[in-house]
């Protein structure tokens, strides 16, 4: 446990000294924004006092700013070697790996608490449903941990952190994107694993207020499954 | 703690990097691993430290197998790897700090294991840089620093001295010479006379295979077997001088190295000492004996005649 907090600890203070964290934070906060309030179907275009937008857009930025944060994870640790020196001291590759995770989902928290202005704007304006509301926050914090986990993965087999974030990037688009096309051009049995293969169903029905069990398996199975690969995929050096 | 290896392999592919070696290394001492580019010393280290599986064979430390226990003996190995990688955007205190945090120091010792590793490894003026900032021999008592910070008992440094200048390899010398009273070091390195200036123990491979392994003297026994001398005898024929030295009962090649200064080099019979003889033949017949000096075997030529075929 304590190992995973030191690893954690470590990586979000490189985070913050690199500037890296300064920078995606600012571009995921000005997309947010900017499709929040002033693009497309915008609160004032819906005249309602409902950050359902937000969610959507938020849930779409993810997918990029997620394998931006983790691609360098396991990648460039590989890429240096120091990999070697960190496995070698007294941590397993499980402490590793998830100390990692819990770097990246904790950055994306932050994330997503500096939006949390638009939802008191959003309350102020009108009368917002705060169950519903929490309950988005709920779903992009499970969403976030599912993508951060796969995309951890993905920086676990390869060398490169260009290669790691293209390969996130597809394994996000699918799951967000590509399985529920899938799903809406086939029908029967094929559709339906399609469907629940999908992130958005399962997000769709979190942002509405409705938390089923069903949807925490999915999203808490992805997470342990993109974990689990990482570290086989670092134990297998 | 002591470490037993027993009959340990690593096949990569086709290719067997160690093949089938043993041996044991005990408390208190150090052991110089030796060998050509590629013959086994790096892989055979990162087997000690659990970093890959070995393909058949064990490793115990104090004994306990280290690939079933490997999360309580890392807590005793300081390892350097080869080539030093480091987390090169992180400054040197955060990192060392990092790295002692991990290690399982109590957070109230590890500011007091700080300044002493960064004492030890003349670290004080460049603290508070970043690593990437610092210079190839800087790095080098970096990566020295977070092997030893946890003050463990067993201490695997993969090339420990590249990078650094004469007087700091003398100090990183001094400074492993002294942990290896107490502890148990193993140092892979191509400098042949460091090895004979900090290791107990030589150990020679080749191909993945053991070839030599023993203190340097005993070495230098093996591979030369019979005592050599440079002699220089002056006021007497040259030829009669010869004649003289090959007619001795102990010795068994006179050579003629220089014909000017009158400078021979002798190889006498095995396990025989000709020193004396030669001094009482110089009396005997009125020479004057200006030098006579033992040859050693270099522990290069030791080294190469080993691993060159």
């Amino acid at each position: 446990m304590n190992a995973i907090w030191t690893i954690a600890k470590k990586e979000l203070s490189t985070f913050f000294d690199s500037l890296v964290a300064y920078f995606l934070l600012t571009i995921f906060l000005f997309l947010c924004g900017l499709f929040t309030w002033f693009i497309l179907s915008d609160v004032f275009l819906t005249n309602q006092a409902s950050l359902r937008t937000f969610f959507f857009w938020a849930g779409v930025l993810l997918m990029v700013f997620i394998p931006a944060i983790t691609m360098g994870m396991l990648a460039e640790e590989k890429n240096t070697g120091t990999i070697e020196l960190l496995l070698t001291k007294s941590v397993s590759d499980r402490q590793v790996v998830i100390g990692k995770f819990v770097a990246c989902f904790l950055l994306v928290v932050i994330a997503l608490a500096f939006t949390l202005p638009y939802y008191f704007t959003v309350a102020y304006l009108g009368n917002i449903d705060h169950g519903a509301t929490i309950c988005g926050y709920l779903g992009l914090i499970l969403v976030s941990a599912s993508y951060i986990s796969l995309c951890l993965f993905a920086s676990s087999i390869t060398k490169s952190q260009i290669v790691a974030f293209l390969l996130g990037l597809v394994i996000c688009f699918f799951l967000g994107f590509v399985f529920f096309f899938l799903s809406m051009q086939t029908n029967g049995l094929i559709s339906e694993v399609f469907q629940t293969l999908s992130v958005r169903d399962h997000y769709e029905s979190i942002a509405r207020g409705v938390i089923d069990t069903k949807d925490l398996i999915y999203f808490l199975s992805l997470t342990t499954i993109g974990i689990l690969l990482a570290e086989v995929s670092i134990t297998n050096r | 703690m002591d470490i037993v290896i027993n009959n340990l392999t690593k096949t990569y592919g086709p290719q067997k990097a160690v093949d089938g070696i043993s041996f044991n290394v005990k408390t208190g001492e150090i052991l110089g691993f030796l060998g050509p580019n590629g013959a086994g010393k790096t892989t055979t280290m990162k087997i000690l430290t659990n970093y890959i599986k070995a393909t058949s064979g064990e490793v115990t430390i104090d004994g306990k197998l280290v690939s079933e226990n490997a999360d309580e003996l890392k807590k005793h190995i300081g390892y350097l790897p080869e080539h030093n990688p480091l987390y090169l955007e992180m400054p040197i205190m955060d990192y060392l700090w990092f790295c002692a945090e991990l290690q399982g120091v109590h957070k109230s010792n590890i500011p007091g294991r700080m300044g002493e590793m960064i004492r030890l490894c003349g670290l004080n003026a460049e603290k508070h840089k970043k690593i990437g900032e610092l210079s190839k021999g800087y790095r080098q008592r970096v990566g020295i620093a977070q092997a030893m910070i946890h003050d463990p008992q067993i201490l695997i440094l993969d090339e420990p001295t590249t990078g650094l200048d004469p007087n700091q390899i003398v100090e990183i010398r001094e400074l492993i010479k002294k942990l290896g009273e107490e502890k148990t070091v193993i140092l892979s390195t191509h400098i042949l006379p460091e090895v004979e200036a900090t290791c107990d123990r030589i150990l020679i491979i080749n191909n993945g295979k053991i070839v030599a392994d023993g203190t340097s003297a005993t070495l230098r026994k093996q591979a030369q077997g019979s005592e050599v001398l440079q002699v220089r005898i002056e006021d007497g024929q040259l030829d009669a001088v010869f004649q003289g030295l090959q007619q001795l009962y102990s010795t068994e090649v006179v050579d003629i190295k220089n014909r000017e200064k009158q400078l021979f080099e002798i190889q006498s019979v095995k396990e025989v000492s000709s020193a004396k003889e030669i001094f009482k033949l110089c009396v005997k017949n009125g020479w004057t004996l200006l030098e006579m000096t033992p040859l050693e075997t270099k522990l290069e030529d030791i080294f190469r005649d080993l691993t060159l075929n």
